[in-house]
């Protein structure tokens, strides 16, 4: 019987023939991220259960990217930090991207591909649930705790239960003011904050294959808002493309077998989708722009592994740079590639950086800064009753800080034609 | 974990409770190993939930007093998708510190759900048929995790729990270590 990307990878790692959904298995990790707000205790549960002097599995696999509360005065933050700098010592890492340093990169998600841990046909495990970004690129990842993350550290093992697939085709041509982000919203939108729990989501099609890197990327990221273990994408020329330019490491091309079973098979238009905004308190809360419009606003935000890469600033500055933002506005570039990459890309004369600031948007310094909240002095944080439009991909109560705050997911498009009038505004209006 | 029975005051919760909810991102910085700094983790345990949503069905009521750093409930009852979200494994532990043994949901999201069994912190059973509703906050559960029954002991009402499945094993050795320990060779 046929298998899919998710289950032929998981095969291959188990060093099986075939694997089939529900089937309970270990696999070997090629990779290990993680963070900031969760290493330091995967570290020490590390420590407990292999010994103090305990040596991980593999000092090459481990990819250490501290993003979360980086721009905070807040002291136990900052231990968080030192810690991880004690792990990296104590184990020798190669891929430890250290904060005030010049290797600090930023959100880990986004630094992951920059930097080429990102490849087809590899098993990624992350200390995050947004490691399902990955998927963009081929590959199995996904989120795991601490205690799951030191098992890895230990042995470079994990058991995992094999996912039945379900598969998210988009065919037609995509008009311009839709985005990946319109897309995702609207899968969950239809199937649910828990649509996908324990599956796999393939996005496949030619309006997926018709995406950049960056827009997959959105695609696969918020898979984990519809509940599921790891969206993927069968990987073709851009992805290789990307990844030749980035790492020499290798990989292992996997396409899904012409019989392979998927559990369902949803089909879009993406001609006919309209821009989505997803209201508080939950993603799958979804309206077409133009039923959400007028709603008043106090707050804008661009950022985050989801909405915070350089083609999200550049849908951004296609709309700010008619105009002058009428809330305050914040930008926060996922990482320093990103960030260079707004000061050296132009449009019509102008660095994307140029047009933000123009417009008046105050723009932060990389990382994951007010999408999740954090420490009380993030930059952006939503400390009272704000009501903000933001790019990211959560709007649980308090998720971006007060619980009295409340979200509304979108486009980049859509947050930045809001941020110009200060109540949610469809980007029709400012698209030629 | 699962050898006797279970017998507490509940906390009600409903649909979607995020991890978010469970124990909000600003406290995620206080070491969990260290046994009198994770108290933190009790003390904001469930401090994210909305207001009218905390303690249902009337809302309003502190699972966590102010001052204390563990709860009065030790079962939580809930709705669909439990625990989505992040995957923040001091959701599942904030749950323990604050002296909860078990939860019984709809369903979970599945980070959550790995976390709490891989990691030995509280046992996340199903329940078979939505309860959410027809409970209160403050009653008393027995659950046995032998008959797989859920009894509501304030009431009289008796609910069937799903099978552990596979979790039970993992469960019973309490986490993934002594787990992997007991039954496969390469720890």
């Amino acid at each position: 019987m046929g298998m899919t990307i998710t289950e032929k990878i998981l095969a291959k790692h188990a060093d099986r023939d075939s694997v089939k959904p529900g089937d309970h298995i270990w696999i070997d990790a090629d990779i290990l991220m993680t963070h900031d707000v969760c290493g330091p205790a995967t570290y020490a549960i590390f420590k407990r259960e292999f010994g103090a002097d305990a040596k991980i599995w593999n000092r090459e696999k481990v990819v250490v990217i501290p993003d979360h509360y980086i721009f905070t005065k807040d002291l136990h933050a900052g231990r968080q930090i030192e810690q991880l700098r004690v792990f990296a010592k104590e184990q020798n890492l190669v891929h430890f991207y250290d904060v005030g340093t010049p290797r600090y990169k930023g959100v880990c998600h986004v630094a992951m591909a920059e930097e080429g841990f990102d490849r087809p046909g590899q098993v990624l495990f992350g200390t995050d649930s947004h490691t399902c970004t990955a998927g963009a690129f081929g590959c199995f990842a996904t989120g795991i705790g601490n205690s799951d993350a030191a098992f890895v550290l230990g042995t470079g093992k994990l058991w995992v239960k094999v996912p039945h697939t379900c598969r998210f085709e988009f065919f037609g041509k995509k008009p311009p003011y839709i985005t990946a982000k319109d897309m995702i919203l609207t899968i969950i939108n239809e199937i649910g904050i828990d649509g996908a729990t324990y599956k796999a989501m393939e996005f496949a099609g030619e309006a997926v294959h018709d995406l950049g890197i960056e827009a997959r990327m959105t695609l696969c990221n918020m898979a984990v808002e519809a509940g599921a273990k790891n969206g993927i994408i069968e990987p073709d020329e851009t992805v290789f493309e990307f990844v030749n330019q980035r790492s020499r490491a290798g990989y292992d091309v996997v396409t899904n077998d012409p019989d392979a079973r998927f559990e369902k098979v949803f089909r879009y238009d993406v001609s006919k989708l309209i821009p989505l905004v997803a209201g508080p308190h939950s993603p799958q809360n979804g309206a077409p722009v133009t039923e959400a419009e007028g709603t008043r606003l106090d707050q804008a935000y661009i950022g985050s592994c989801t909405g915070g890469k350089l083609s999200d600033f550049i849908a951004a500055a296609a709309i700010l740079k008619s105009g002058e933002v009428k809330i305050p506005t914040y930008a926060v570039p996922a990482t320093v590639s990103v960030e260079q990459g707004l000061k050296e890309t132009l449009m019509d004369g102008m660095s994307v950086l140029e047009i933000l600031e123009f417009a008046g948007v105050n723009v932060g310094p990389p990382s994951c800064a007010a999408c999740l909240g954090g420490p009380p002095d993030t930059f952006g944080r939503l400390n009272h009753s704000e009501v903000c439009i933001s790019t990211t991909n959560r709007n649980f109560p308090g998720r971006m800080g007060s619980k009295e705050s409340r979200v509304y997911l979108a486009s980049p498009y859509t947050v930045a034609a809001s941020a110009l009038t200060g109540k949610i505004t469809d980007p029709r209006r400012f698209m030629n | 974990m699962l050898a006797g029975k279970i017998i507490g005051k509940i906390y009600v919760l409903g649909d979607n409770i995020d991890t978010d909810q469970i124990i909000p991102a600003r406290h995620l910085v206080y070491d969990l190993e260290d046994p009198e700094k994770q108290k933190m983790y009790g003390k904001y345990c469930l401090s994210g939930v909305l207001d009218d949503q905390a303690g249902l069905p009337d809302g309003r009521i502190p699972f966590v007093l102010p001052g204390k750093t563990t709860s009065e409930f030790q079962i939580i009852v809930a709705g669909k998708n439990f625990g989505c979200g992040s995957s923040r494994e001091h959701a599942p532990a904030s749950l323990k510190i604050a002296g909860v043994q078990a939860i019984a949901a709809e369903s979970y999201a599945r980070i959550f759900y790995r976390n709490a069994i891989d990691g030995g912190f509280v046992i996340p059973f199903e329940v078979a048929k939505s309860i959410y509703r027809t409970f209160k906050t403050g009653e008393t559960v027995e659950i046995d995790p032998q008959s797989n029954l859920l009894r509501n002991v304030s009431t009289g009402m008796t609910v069937s729990l799903l099978p552990l499945g596979d979790a039970a094993a993992i469960l019973n050795a309490g986490g993934i270590f002594n787990y992997a320990r007991t039954s496969h060779e390469f720890l």
